[in-house]
Parts: C-alpha cells; sequence; structure tokens
C-alpha cells in the first residue's frame, strides 16, 4: 500500500502539472461558466417570457437551483445544457488520463527499474488508477460547486437541502462515468504497447457510443419488430421497449438517464419517453429524491460494474504480463 | 581477489526459463559470493537479461530456485529487491522530471527516510559526477550521463548487490571506462557485489573477479579469465600452430607420434597441433629434420579473442 501511496502521489503531481491537465480544466471551467450563465439569463429572463417552453422549463417544479444545470440553451431542435455537456465531455477526460498509463511507462523503459523497486507490482497500476479518479474528480466536482457558488449570488434562490444533496449525486455519477472511461483506456493501455494505437481505439468507441448508438438502436429495433401502419399498441410498446434495451447498451445512455433522473426530477420516470413538447401537458410532480435514486440504480450500478469489469481485465492482464528484457 | 568471504549471495540452482516453448535459460547453476565482481558475459539472446530478471523475482523461472542474500527470489521478491539495486538494459527515467526528482521517486519507493534522504542523492550523484546535473531536466541528458544516472539511482537504496544489466553498452570508450572505474571503487569502499552482465568482453573482463560465459541459454564456462581459455577450448591441453613455407603430409604424420600430441591438422601451410604438453622443442626438431622452413610457432593463448570469436560472433 505504502507503494502504491508513492506511485500516486507522483501521479497526482505530474497530472496537475501537465499540459493536457491545465487545457482539459479550462475547457471544462469556460464549458460550465458558459452554461451557468445561460441558464441564469434563461432564469432570470422567464417571468416576463412569452416562450411558453421556457416558462415550463423553469416552473415546472420547485427545483430553481438545479435549473442551474439543466436549462442552457434551448431552442426548437433541442436542450443544450450543462448535464449534456458533461456526457459528451467526461469520457475524453477519462480517456486522457488512462489512454497512456502503462505502456508509457514500458516504452520509456521506467517499468522495469521501478518494478525492480520494493513494492508490490499492483501498486503501479493502483496508484496510477487512484490518482486517476482523485484528478476526475477534482475537475468535476469543482466547476460543479462553482456553478453553485455563483447561481447562488446571482439568482438568489438559496439551494434546499434536497437539492444540494441531488447535486452532490449528480457528482458522483460524473465521477463513476468518467472512471468507467478511465478504466477502459487503461485497459487499452496495458493491452497495447503503442501509445497511440491505445488512444485512437478509446476514442472512436467513445463516438461510436455516445454518438452513433443512440441512433442506430431504434433502426435496428424497426428491422427487428417492424411497425406497420395500423400496428398494434403490443408491437409499438415492443418496438419501444428493444429501442430502450438497446440503446442501453451505451454507457452514455446510462449517464444520460440517471444524471436526468436526479437533476430533473420531473423528467424523472425513466419509463417514460418525454420529448420537449410533451412538458407542457404534464402535470408537474417531480419525484421524490429516493424514488430518482429507485429509478437510477440499475444505471448507476451497471456503469460502476463496467468500470469494475474494465479496471479488473487491466489489472490481471497487467499483473501477469512478462517482464521481458526487450 | 581470493581474500573476499565465501558467502554466497547468490544460489541458483538448476533455473530454467521458456518463451513459448524455447528454452532460454537452461539449467543454470551458479554461485556467486559476496564481494564478488562476477561478469555474466555473452552474445545478445543468450539469456542473460532472463536471468536477471528471474534473480529479481520480475519473471518466474519455469522450473529450478533461485535464491538472492538468503531470500527465494520467486516468492519473496520485494525482500530481495530491497537489499538489490538493479540497471536495466533499457534504462528510462521520466524526462520531464529533474535528475534529483527521478531519484528522490526512488528513494520513496525505497521508503528512506525523508531526513536521509537529499544526502542519499547528493551522495550517489558525487559518485558518479552528476552533481552539477542534478536539477537538469532528464530529457537534456545524453546516453552516457543517462546511465551514469542509473548507477545513483542504484546506489539509492544502499545496495548490498548490484546487478547491471549492459552498463556499458553504447558508450564511448571514456565514459565506459568511467563507469567500470566506479564499479570498481564502490566494490572495493562500499562492499558492493556486483554481477555485470555484458556482451563486451574485452571490456568488462578488465575489472571482473569471475566471469560466467552464456552460450543459447548455457552457461558454457565459469571462472576467471585465465583459467577459462584451456578448460573451454582444449580441455586442459595446449594448443600449437606452427606455420611452415611447404608443408609435406609426411612431417604430419610424423608430428603425430609425438608422445603427447592428441590431434593434427593442417589448413593453407598452417599446422595446429593439439598437445597434453608444450611439444614446441621436438616440433621444431622435427621441422628441421625435415629440411622444412619454419615461419612461424607459437602457443596459441590468446583463448580470449577465440572466446570472443567462437560465442560472441555467432549471430
Amino acid at each position: 500500500m505504502k507503494g502504491a501511496l508513492t506511485v500516486f502521489r507522483k501521479e497526482i503531481g505530474d497530472y496537475f502539472s501537465s499540459k493536457i491537465f491545465i487545457i482539459l480544466l479550462a475547457l471544462i471551467y469556460i464549458a460550465g461558466l458558459g452554461f451557468a450563465y445561460l441558464s441564469i439569463q434563461a432564469i432570470k429572463s422567464a417571468p416576463m417570457s412569452t416562450d411558453q417552453a421556457l416558462l415550463v422549463k423553469v416552473f415546472i417544479d420547485e427545483m430553481f437551483f438545479l435549473k442551474l444545470y439543466t436549462v442552457g440553451e434551448i431552442n426548437a431542435i433541442m436542450t443544450f445544457n450543462f448535464v449534456r455537456f458533461f456526457g459528451a465531455f467526461i469520457p475524453l477526460i477519462g480517456i486522457m488520463f488512462g489512454f497512456n498509463a502503462i505502456n508509457s511507462e514500458r516504452n520509456s523503459g521506467n517499468i522495469s527499474r521501478i518494478l525492480a523497486q520494493p513494492i508490490y507490482r499492483d501498486s503501479l497500476i493502483n496508484g496510477k488508477f487512484l490518482a486517476g479518479i482523485t484528478t476526475i474528480s477534482i475537475m468535476i466536482s469543482s466547476i460543479v460547486l462553482i456553478v453553485m457558488g455563483i447561481g447562488l449570488r446571482s439568482i438568489g434562490v438559496p439551494p434546499t437541502s434536497e437539492e444540494i444533496l441531488r447535486i452532490f449525486i449528480f457528482i458522483i455519477i460524473c465521477v463513476i462515468y468518467g472512471i468507467f472511461w478511465m478504466s477502459l483506456s487503461m485497459l487499452f493501455s496495458v493491452l497495447m504497447r503503442n501509445v497511440a494505437a491505445a488512444i485512437l481505439t478509446a476514442i472512436p468507441i467513445w463516438l461510436f457510443l455516445t454518438f452513433f448508438w443512440p441512433f442506430l438502436s431504434p433502426q435496428i429495433a424497426n428491422r427487428a419488430i417492424p411497425v406497420p401502419a395500423g400496428a398494434t399498441l403490443a408491437t409499438q410498446i415492443s418496438n419501444v421497449s428493444l429501442t430502450v434495451d438497446l440503446m442501453r447498451i451505451s454507457p452514455f445512455i446510462l449517464f444520460y438517464e440517471s444524471t436526468a433522473a436526479v437533476m430533473d426530477p420531473t423528467l424523472g420516470h425513466l419509463s417514460m419517453r418525454v420529448t420537449d413538447s410533451d412538458l407542457s401537458r404534464m402535470i408537474a410532480s417531480p419525484l421524490s429524491i429516493s424514488q430518482s435514486l429507485v429509478q437510477i440504480w440499475p444505471q448507476l450500478i451497471a456503469i460502476l460494474a463496467l468500470a469494475m469489469i474494465c479496471f479488473a481485465i487491466s489489472y490481471i492482464v497487467f499483473m501477469k504480463q512478462e517482464i521481458r528484457s526487450t | 581477489m581470493n581474500d573476499v568471504m565465501n558467502k554466497p549471495i547468490i544460489i541458483a540452482e538448476n533455473l530454467t526459463k521458456q518463451y513459448s516453448g524455447k528454452t532460454v535459460v537452461n539449467k543454470l547453476n551458479l554461485t556467486i559470493n559476496e564481494g564478488e565482481i562476477f561478469g555474466l558475459l555473452g552474445p545478445n539472446g543468450a539469456g542473460k537479461s532472463t536471468i536477471i530478471l528471474m534473480l529479481l523475482g520480475l519473471t518466474e523461472p519455469a522450473s529450478g530456485s533461485v535464491r538472492v542474500a538468503g531470500f527465494n527470489s520467486t516468492k519473496e521478491p520485494i525482500r530481495v529487491k530491497r537489499v538489490t539495486g538493479y540497471l536495466p538494459e533499457r534504462l528510462g527515467f521520466y524526462e520531464d522530471m529533474t535528475a534529483r526528482q527521478n531519484l528522490r521517486y526512488t528513494a520513496d519507493l525505497n521508503s528512506v527516510a525523508s531526513s536521509e534522504v537529499e544526502a542519499r542523492i547528493r551522495e550517489s550523484l558525487e559518485i558518479v559526477g552528476l552533481e552539477k546535473n542534478k536539477n537538469h531536466l532528464v530529457a537534456t541528458f545524453s546516453k552516457g550521463m543517462k546511465k551514469r544516472l542509473g548507477i545513483a539511482d542504484v546506489l539509492i537504496k544502499k545496495p548490498r548487490l548490484a546487478i547491471l544489466d549492459e552498463p556499458t553498452e553504447g558508450l564511448d570508450i571514456k565514459i565506459a571506462n568511467q563507469i567500470l572505474d566506479n564499479i570498481l571503487i564502490l566494490n572495493k569502499e562500499k562492499n558492493i557485489t556486483f554481477l555485470i552482465s555484458s556482451h563486451q568482453l574485452n571490456l568488462i573482463q578488465k575489472i571482473c573477479s569471475r566471469v560466467g560465459i552464456m552460450s543459447k541459454g548455457n552457461l558454457i564456462g565459469e571462472g576467471n579469465i585465465d583459467s577459462l581459455d584451456r578448460g573451454l577450448f582444449s580441455a586442459g591441453k595446449y594448443r600449437i600452430e606452427i606455420e611452415l613455407s611447404t608443408v609435406d603430409p609426411s612431417i604430419i604424420e610424423k608430428i603425430k607420434t609425438i608422445d603427447t600430441v592428441v590431434e593434427v591438422s593442417e589448413k593453407d601451410n598452417v599446422i595446429e597441433i593439439l598437445s597434453g604438453e608444450d611439444v614446441r622443442p621436438q616440433v621444431s626438431r622435427l621441422v628441421i629434420d625435415n629440411n622444412l622452413l619454419l615461419i612461424r610457432m607459437v602457443i596459441k593463448d590468446s583463448s580470449l579473442e577465440d572466446i570472443y570469436l567462437k560465442y560472441f560472433k555467432e549471430e
């Protein structure tokens, strides 16, 4: 454990002084503050607005504070807000902290020198993993909390204890999601000697699961269960549920559903598909926090399990890999 | 060098390793005593690095066992690594860190008390002559400086045994000799046992108290360089080479009749004689009696060259 702590300290130091960390941190801060600004503007203008969508979005429940993270930019096509931005950006952070974890040590020739020191072999991978988790947690929670502070000053409504709890759950989901992507790219760093190969494998997987799979799933479902004009309700339902099941293969969807349930309590019934135009007809009945948690529990556990599986495979492969002379 | 205590620090018994079915190290038996400088010599791919990895417990042997400083390398690698310094063949440092920061990391991994770390770093860097480069990034170091930093890195933990894999490879002769001098001094003054693996036989054997010659996974000879030659090549016999202006087949038959001569062969007017004793006087008499012209006659004891040619140039 002592060895892992030493590795941890060094890696943390490396991360915090690396250019890639500073750039990612700057990007996430700029984007976070940008979305907070948009939300604040929207919330402030809402009472005088005639825009139906905005009114519904802001006043559907009383959780004004969460609106800081969920309103963002509203237009006819889609909402783009802080939460959705995180869904797209966190994988990148995770990949950046994992893709060269082991193979760079190998390529630079450091690995045999380090493993010849009196530490257990897993100290290296454990230390790096812990350092990655810590760095990701710091990056995510700092911007979420900064937005919280700014929001407190500018909208003037203090968060309720439930809202604070929801925001913390949101941070935890984000961190777990980040850990999953870090574990996945760390797995590639164990399996592939070439650093470029590792990152060029991780990024397409991220692109595919995040941007392609959600659009592909309905197509697959339509092939499997066609819905002709005048199809029975049962057919339609089974088509939709197959679509949803397929979509949930992507961790992005799991993340999206769980954050939506936590941060948008009114929309939090994951069994219902709600479009923005449905909103105005909905009765405001935000889920209680425990109900939200019940909703997202399977999603959360699934992401966590995926992260653990990736790490476990990396760990086992790393422990079994021969340290060869060449 | 014979006054060193005969306390073994490395004992390898029937050590064997295969990589994908190919035997890389074959039933190695080797004992190295405390205070020695042992040279493990052989061409690339002879299995030297694999032996070292097994000594450190970084690779598990297929069969056989190895003990370092009394600990089983496979079962108690941490204890072995606490007293053993290792300079890998492919040596790497964190390039974006200074020499001091790199050594500091090694010290931390060895749990050196923080009050002592800076003093040890200074001392180690002074020994290898890098104290002026303490705060320079390793990225700016030349290959020779990195090797020297590698030696400093080995010294940080105050090892009893230092294992250096190809410490002089790719260095110019001046730097290489500097490193060899460092090794000699450390061996004498700090009583560090050295195991040096190298394919640069001529360079390394100068400082070794004993060497082992590896070829294709087998330890084919062990001892000091002088005793190795006859043992390895002539099975304890003398080899005499004579060159004549012309060779008469009858002379070969006559030489064969000399007592103790075992084997005679001829090629391009050069006759090679293998004999249990130095038979030069008898051979020269035969040559003169047969009216042949002798161009040269030597006892071949430049065995180092032979070892080199036979085993090191094979690839």
